[in-house]
């Protein structure tokens, strides 16, 4: 079963695991993004596009269903003020096999980066700075074309 | 036909100073880039937001399109940055 999740409230990556363990496959894999603390980030601002982030995020789910045999996906992205430690995504894949989890969570994890409307904006002590897209990102997302 | 809505994300909006608004809908064979030509000839935040266009990225009622595609009947224009999200 896939399931998408926008939201502004933390989340708890055990609970995911065991939904997606319960799938009936032999392999879970997932990737978590954590909020870096570097450089005296005070917080980490993340806009989205409300209308279009959940259509877009499941159209990136349904890609990665329809090329790789997957028994469940699990994506959460978080949108708001996020402090240094705290979770800002989950991607969770079940399957029969390990290829195909671990392929498909790093497949969803690198086009949620250069695909999905969300926008960075970080926040230090003295000035705010909006994060700029990078070009190994887009080149991660482009190297699963086919 | 009706009017445009047209959004703006990140620093586009922070620049023009508004996250939506509505236009008068463009002639039948305005793109994504003639629009944006056109918002950023009315000057101030405007031009400051649209200076780079080869920085924006848009989408045309919620689908990521390139700047050359026409904006035909859709009702919603996003404006943005290349996003940063993951």
């Amino acid at each position: 079963m896939n399931r998408v999740s926008i939201q502004a409230e933390d989340f708890d990556p055990a609970v995911e695991l065991a939904a997606l363990e319960a799938s009936g496959g032999g392999g879970v894999a997932s990737f978590t993004g954590i909020v870096r603390g570097e450089g005296g980030l005070v917080a980490l601002e993340l806009e989205h596009y409300p209308a279009m982030t959940m259509a877009q995020v499941e159209r990136i789910v349904a890609e990665a269903s329809d090329r790789w045999p997957l028994l469940g996906v699990r994506v959460i992205h978080r949108f708001g003020r996020l402090e240094p430690g705290e979770r800002i995504v989950f991607v969770g894949t079940a399957s029969r096999h390990r290829t195909a989890a671990l392929e498909a969570c790093a497949f969803l994890i690198d086009w949620l980066k250069s695909r999905a409307p969300f926008w960075k904006k970080e926040h230090f002590a003295d000035r705010t700075e909006w994060v700029e897209a990078r070009v190994e990102d887009d080149a991660k997302a482009e190297s699963w074309k086919r | 036909m009706a009017d445009l809505t047209l959004v703006y994300f990140a620093w586009v909006r922070e620049a023009i100073g508004r996250d939506e608004e509505r236009v008068e809908r463009p002639a039948a064979d305005a793109t994504v880039a003639t629009l944006i030509a056109a918002l950023a000839a009315r000057g101030g935040g405007y031009a400051e937001a649209f200076a780079r266009p080869d920085r924006l990225r848009a989408a045309l009622d919620q689908h990521f399109v390139p700047m050359d595609s026409p904006i035909g009947d859709a009702k919603e224009l996003a404006i943005f940055p290349p996003v940063t999200g993951g």
